[in-house]
């Protein structure tokens, strides 16, 4: 902020309520993120972050790039995680019992140090650099958009394509990794399983369920075809079929 | 005088009390329309399949939505044992308010006086405004999959997983089809883009200059069609409403919905309907701008008329949902993304390159016969690729007689197939019980005997008892 006001660059006071709004509520996203226990509940306050991030982008008068935020992380990217948490399932919540003994400890002083490094970087980076402002840059090529296309399809473009050709590359790799190799007729279209269904020796209509017109209801007992057999396809092929013996079927004398 | 058409830098000047009508005017339209778009697609799917549809509260049935929002109302809100409290609640509200939100950047009219007040009829204009649309629209489906989620059973989620991956697919191809508009139009502001619609650019055919309508309905008909399927699958209407398909997820995510949150999911569904059709309407058809006969007069795109036209134009559209959905069955899923990975995607890219191709020739220094000889050369290449592409050969199909004559023994029995019913058995013997009571009275009785003679060749009792 100092180094702004150096410059004689006004804030003004709807930038300041928006900053002072959603700067909280970019932080509590952030740290929600990382408390939640549940995964989904982790992923929305990510997502809130990310639109107050947007947010700002556009309060800073980069209205594409935050509304490309908004589509492209909020609206593509999140989306493709919550998919993946959805098939994993809603109770997979993480357990806080940690598993490498100081992992924590490894972990705040890491991320801090990477923080940190990133920030006197940029600093160092940005410190000694000529601001000429919005209006003069915008103004070469016309706006903001145009200016961001011109760098991209320009300076940049062999970068873009690169980075292109590497996603590419790691989404095929993906799938080559997941990709199960079928014989070709190995699966069944629908059009021959319907013709399977109805091929002479298959029986298409429902099988007759077990104990029909048997001697007894038990799920052991096999369904009688209009011959008097009985049918091995009405009980379960882990069940032997038991018929009753004549000793069994017998009249048993308690029926008075 | 301010001009009559609005640029980009007339907005933003308004005083606080233009801004609050027009933001509730945006807001009204929206749920105005939502009870209008109800009924009129209740009536018109009716009108399709000869029947009256709803047509007992009010003239014509009009009111019938609004009782049907009071009676949500007053049933009673269930939550189920497993879901999640918060985001159950709140997923709903997404949905309406992304939807609402969308109709905040859609040009209703030109310039117009509101209290003298001078003000563009659109809530507000920004460069990116159809990044604005396509952003919430992305974000409109969280509540879909959120309430899908939040639910806590399997058809709910099931419905919220095809409403994430379908949201996906399809807004891809919605951003590359705008990105031609975006190529003619030169902005991303829809005011802009209205505005770029009104010009008739001049073709000249052999020397004859011809005015083409501006309207990209016509001068980008490849992405028209594009943005439309897309446009019915981002809405999630049929034929792909596949979250909530109804024949095999009960209704998807709305499942475990009642009362008012429920009543919200229908809210923002229908507004989605009406934003659809209003961004078509914005990108295609010129929006506001009056359509041809119209145009003649000069007063048409001035004042609040051009809001008659833009509320034709959308009805119109809708219409066209209606009838879809009237018409069309819905898709099976992987019809429905091979649809949109292997048909839509590679369509619009190609169209970019196309079009893309053509504008670098156009405002390059190649003289008018090295763009010809550029032109010809791509479209023979294409051409070559059409006529030698390896074409999967379709084995000729046999008839269903041949088929039937092909059946090994023993198939399973067939119905006949040339639709003739056998005569039931029952009433047969029914009408030889008749003829031999009345052949004891008197000889001729052929009353009861001639229909029994037409069918003799089917009937092979028939034919013994005549003789």
């Amino acid at each position: 902020m100092s180094v702004l006001l150096a410059q004689g660059v006004e804030v003004t006071a709807g930038e300041a309520w928006t900053f002072w709004l959603l700067a909280p509520i970019a932080v509590i996203g952030a740290l929600g993120m990382v408390l939640a226990r549940n995964a989904v509940h982790s992923a929305l306050w990510l997502v809130l972050t990310m639109l107050a991030l947007g947010v700002f982008y556009v309060v800073q008068s980069a209205p594409f790039l935050g509304l490309v935020q908004v589509v492209v992380y909020t609206g593509a990217i999140m989306m493709l995680f919550l998919f993946v948490l959805m098939l994993v399932g809603r109770d997979a919540a993480d357990s806080l019992i940690e598993t490498l003994r100081g992992q924590r400890a490894a972990a705040v002083l890491v991320g801090g140090g990477l923080a940190a490094l990133l920030a006197t970087g940029t600093y160092r980076w940005l410190e000694g650099t000529p601001a000429a402002g919005l209006a003069e840059a915008n103004a070469e090529h016309g706006g903001n958009t145009e200016g961001l296309a011109n760098l991209l399809f320009s300076r940049w473009v062999l970068g873009f394509e690169l980075t292109g050709a590497l996603l590419i590359v790691a989404a095929l790799g993906a799938l080559m990794l997941t990709h199960i190799v079928r014989e070709p007729g190995e699966r069944l279209s629908q059009p021959e399983q319907m013709r399977a269904r109805f091929a002479p020796g298959n029986y298409p209509a429902p099988k007759p369920g077990p104990g029909v017109f048997a001697t007894s209801s038990s799920n052991t007992t096999p369904a009688k075809l209009p011959d008097g057999t009985a049918s091995p396809r009405s009980i379960s092929p882990i069940l032997p079929i038991r018929e009753l013996t004549a000793a069994e079927a017998a009249d048993k004398e308690t029926e008075r | 005088m301010l001009s009559q058409a609005p640029t980009l830098a007339d907005f933003g000047h308004d005083t606080w009390w233009v801004i609050i009508i027009k933001v509730l005017a945006a807001f009204v339209f929206g749920v105005v329309m939502t009870l209008l778009g109800v009924w009129f697609e209740r009536r018109m799917i009716g009108w399709m399949q000869v029947r009256p549809g709803p047509n007992r509260a009010g003239p014509f049935g009009l009111l019938q939505t609004l009782a049907d929002g009071l009676k949500m109302a007053f049933k009673e809100d269930l939550r189920p044992r497993g879901s999640d409290r918060l985001v159950f609640l709140i997923a709903p509200c997404i949905s309406a308010v992304c939807a609402l939100t969308a109709l905040a950047v859609i040009p209703f009219g030109p310039i117009v006086s509101i209290f003298g007040e001078r003000t563009p009829l659109q809530v507000t204009d920004v460069p990116v405004a159809v990044l604005v649309l396509l952003a919430v629209s992305a974000l409109s489906v969280y509540g879909v999959v959120l309430g899908g989620w939040a639910s806590g059973s399997p058809y709910p989620l099931l419905g919220g997983l095809r409403a994430s991956a379908q949201m996906i697919s399809y807004e891809v191809t919605m951003g590359l089809a705008v990105v031609t508009v975006f190529m003619l139009a030169g902005s991303m502001s829809t005011s802009e883009i209205v505005a770029a619609q009104a010009s008739n650019p001049e073709l000249s055919i052999g020397g004859a200059t011809l005015a083409v309508p501006g309207w990209y309905v016509l001068l980008l008909l490849p992405t028209f069609v594009i943005f439309a399927i897309s446009a019915v699958g981002e809405t999630n209407r049929l034929p792909f409403d596949l979250p909530e398909a109804e024949s095999e997820l009960v209704a998807g995510f709305m499942t475990e919905y009642s009362s008012l949150k429920f009543a919200l999911f229908m809210l923002s569904e229908y507004i989605h309907m009406v934003v659809a059709s209003a961004v078509i309407t914005t990108l295609f058809l010129a929006g506001w701008r009056a359509p041809w006969p119209v145009s003649v007069w000069d007063g048409a795109n001035q004042g609040w008329w051009p809001l008659l036209w833009f509320m034709g134009k959308v009805v119109l559209v809708m219409f066209v949902f209606v009838w879809l959905r009237a018409t069309l069955p819905r898709l099976r899923y992987d019809q429905f993304m091979r649809l949109g990975w292997k048909v839509l995607i590679p369509l619009a890219l190609g169209w970019v390159l196309v079009l893309g191709g053509t504008r670098v020739a156009q405002v390059s220094d190649l003289s008018r016969s090295e763009q010809l000889w550029l032109g010809g050369a791509v479209a023979a290449v294409l051409l070559l690729a059409v006529l030698f592409w390896p074409a999967r050969r379709q084995p000729s199909r046999p008839s269903p007689a041949e088929q039937v004559a092909a059946r090994p023994p023993g198939s399973f029995p067939l119905p006949p197939l040339d639709l003739q019913v056998p005569p039931s058995p029952q009433a047969r013997r029914a009408v030889a019980a008749k003829r031999t009571a009345a052949s004891g009275r008197s000889e001729a009785e052929p009353a009861v005997k001639r229909p029994l003679e037409g069918r003799a060749g089917t009937d092979p009792e028939g034919g013994e008892q005549d003789g």
